[in-house]
């Protein structure tokens, strides 16, 4: 289930937030930290989250304080369900 | 003629229980601060400043978040007669060797006595004060706890400026910019919120919602001290709370009956894009009569699209409006949207690249809209030149140049700056634009300029960062903006030569993936700016000019013909 949950973020990443649609992310890569995601996005990335797995998130939940990588994100989706 | 100091002890004498500031908080109780609050709090930094010797007329930098310390601190400064300067926190993304790098940049140029900060970043601030001027550090910690006490105001340093005596300065982001601080004088803040105040209308039953960070000019200005020297009410809320949750500042505008807020034109597109329907519910807008759109190029869709989002809510299109401003000249040049809705310009998009002049588009042809800036403030005077200096007619294109009673002292320690910032007794902006019946419209910059979400960067630093990073050729970066109409705002973009590449590079490729990823991350911890877009090249793909230059407005053409063709 969380393998999903991981494949559905990495394209999502991918595609719409990086632009690089062919682009592998890994579950453990760093994604606030390292500059890739801003705080711009997080906004976004909450209301996708909130369409595609139907779980309700605030917006201050997501942070760098909470997630860095693919699979933090996915734990805390997958807590939510 | 008068100081702040003047003017603040007058509003603790004539009102002292008035609100003069609420600040709102994530999951916390605001602060509800009244005049008297307000000249409490500050008499506590002022004694903690004069108690370490720092004199009237020496430099005190800030470094705080949005809070009490941050507000106190500031007019602290002020009824000392300390000149404040508020610099942005660290940040999570921020790497602490760029921002000490940062700090030193500020110290170098604008030579600080004192810095005030939390005890938590004394290790930080003291790293970077080595060898500098400064002489006292300073933390929130170290403010006297204790009942109000009477304020001696006789024996304040701030009883001892005047008028002509720089009050303040401000700061743009990134090297460049902190090594330009605009120094500006009491009586030219003064002349602002007169002719700003007249030309918004604004009474004391106004009041402002702002998130607004109070580093950049217009949270400064329009966002704390316009209604704080005018004693309008302010709600303020911290910029970092806003960007995570932007129904914070609709739900704040229902909650406190806001009157007037100044956004940067992204913030109009974030809003009508992020925000959810639960968010909004409950929430009445219809106290908002001028939501004001400055900082930014101002784009007609984006209004468009705030309007129609918030409408149902009690939005009226009527508080629609928009202003040009720049620190130099304190805030506001010009402003419109007040009296009457913001003029719409409908022009021939391919007349005026290829001849510079907006000509109005043929009824139901294909049209260029541009929002009009408004009018010049009272005594702001607005004119348009050409390369030499000569006025321009209406409708032609040219460099925007002001005089007024409200510009800058100069550039704090910068008189060379200063000097080639004026052109005959007129200040060049360097921003372009045209004028039609007084109304300007500003279309572009003539100084290779970044604005992010409001945000002034400066090409320069990102390149310098992008080029400490291994495997990029030195001196072969370029980095520009490039308007994203989704966005409302531009997206910062790299363009890099790789080290012994020659010829087409894949973008897709693992080696080319992790090079662009290192440039995103030592641009994103050294200026707290995340890239769109880190396009690498081959050997000699960028275009120089004759004098050998990295020639960016070329570069940006030519990377966006390549974007169109990869797409295509």
């Amino acid at each position: 289930m969380e393998a999903t949950t991981i494949d559905i973020l990495a394209n999502y990443v991918a595609t719409e937030i990086l632009k690089q649609p062919r682009r592998k992310l890994s579950a453990t890569e760093a994604l606030i930290s390292s500059g890739l995601v801003d705080s711009f996005h997080l906004v976004d990335l909450a209301l996708y989250i909130e369409d595609t797995f139907g779980v309700h998130l605030d917006d201050t939940e997501l942070t760098a304080d909470t997630f860095d990588t693919l699979e933090q994100l996915a734990d805390l989706i997958d807590q939510r369900r | 003629m008068a100081t702040f100091f003047d003017l603040l002890r007058l509003a603790y004498i004539e009102a002292p229980e008035k609100p003069a500031i609420k600040l709102l908080y994530n999951q916390q109780p605001e602060d509800a601060l009244s005049y008297a609050d307000l000249l409490q709090g500050a008499l506590k930094y002022a004694r903690l400043l004069a108690d370490s010797g720092v004199k009237p007329g020496e430099v005190a930098i800030l470094i705080f978040n949005h809070g009490k310390d941050l507000v106190f601190s500031f007019f602290g400064a002020v009824l000392q007669g300390a000149i404040p300067s508020i610099m942005p926190f660290l940040t999570e993304k921020l790497s602490p060797e760029q921002y000490r790098a940062s700090l030193a940049a500020l110290f170098e140029i604008t030579q600080p006595a004192a810095i005030i900060t939390y005890p938590e970043f004394l290790d930080e601030v003291l790293a970077a004060s080595k060898d500098s001027s400064v002489r006292v550090i300073l933390t929130s910690s170290q403010v006297e706890v204790g009942s109000p006490a009477e304020i001696p105001w006789e024996s304040l340093g701030g009883c001892t400026r005047s008028p002509q005596d720089i009050v303040l300065l401000q700061h743009s982001s990134g090297t460049t910019g902190l090594q330009k601080g605009v120094a500006l004088s009491h009586q030219a803040v003064f002349n602002q919120v007169q002719s700003y105040a007249q030309a918004i209308r604004l009474t004391k039953e106004d009041i402002i919602v702002s998130w607004l960070p109070l580093y950049h000019d217009m949270g400064l200005i329009a966002g704390f001290l316009l209604p704080i020297l005018y004693r309008a009410s302010l709600v303020l809320m911290s910029p970092f709370d806003w960007v995570r949750q932007p129904a914070r500042l609709m739900q704040a505008v229902s909650k406190y009956h806001g009157t007037l807020t100044w956004l940067p034109n992204f913030a109009y597109n974030f809003c009508a894009q992020k925000i959810r329907e639960r968010d909004l519910e409950g929430v009445d807008l219809s106290s908002w009569r001028a939501v004001i759109n400055c900082s930014e190029p101002m784009h007609w869709k984006s209004h468009q699209l705030f309007l129609e989002r918030f409408q149902a809510y009690g939005f009226r299109p009527e508080a629609l409006a928009t202003c040009y401003a720049m620190a130099e000249n304190v805030f506001a040049v010009t402003q419109g949207g007040i009296d009457c809705p913001v003029t719409v310009d409908e022009i021939n998009g391919r007349i005026f690249i290829e001849r510079q002049e907006a000509i109005p588009a043929v009824p139901g042809s294909e049209s260029l809209k541009l929002l009009s800036a408004g009018t010049s403030i009272e005594d702001t005077r607005v004119k348009i030149i050409d390369v030499h200096g000569n006025s321009l007619p209406e409708r032609h294109l040219g460099e925007i140049a002001l005089q007024s009673n409200c510009m800058l002292t100069g550039y704090y320690h910068r008189p060379d700056a200063t000097e080639k910032a004026f052109l005959n007794g007129w200040y060049l902006t360097g921003d372009l634009g045209y004028m039609v019946n007084a109304e300007v419209f500003v279309t572009g910059r003539k100084k290779d300029l970044i604005i992010v979400g409001g945000k002034n960067i400066y090409p320069q630093d990102l390149e310098r960062l992008a080029g400490d990073v291994e495997g990029v050729h030195p001196g072969r970066i370029v980095a520009f903006g490039s308007y994203n109409e989704t966005a409302g705002t531009e997206d910062v973009i790299i363009v890099a030569e790789v080290e012994g590449r020659e010829g087409e590079v894949d973008q897709e490729d693992e080696s080319i993936y992790r090079l662009a990823d290192a440039i995103r991350r030592k641009v994103t911890q050294g200026s707290d700016i995340a890239l769109r877009n880190v396009y690498l090249v081959g050997k000699n793909w960028l275009l120089k000019t004759s004098s050998g230059k990295i020639a960016r407005a070329a570069n940006r053409d030519k990377w966006l013909a390549e974007q169109a063709q990869r797409q295509a």
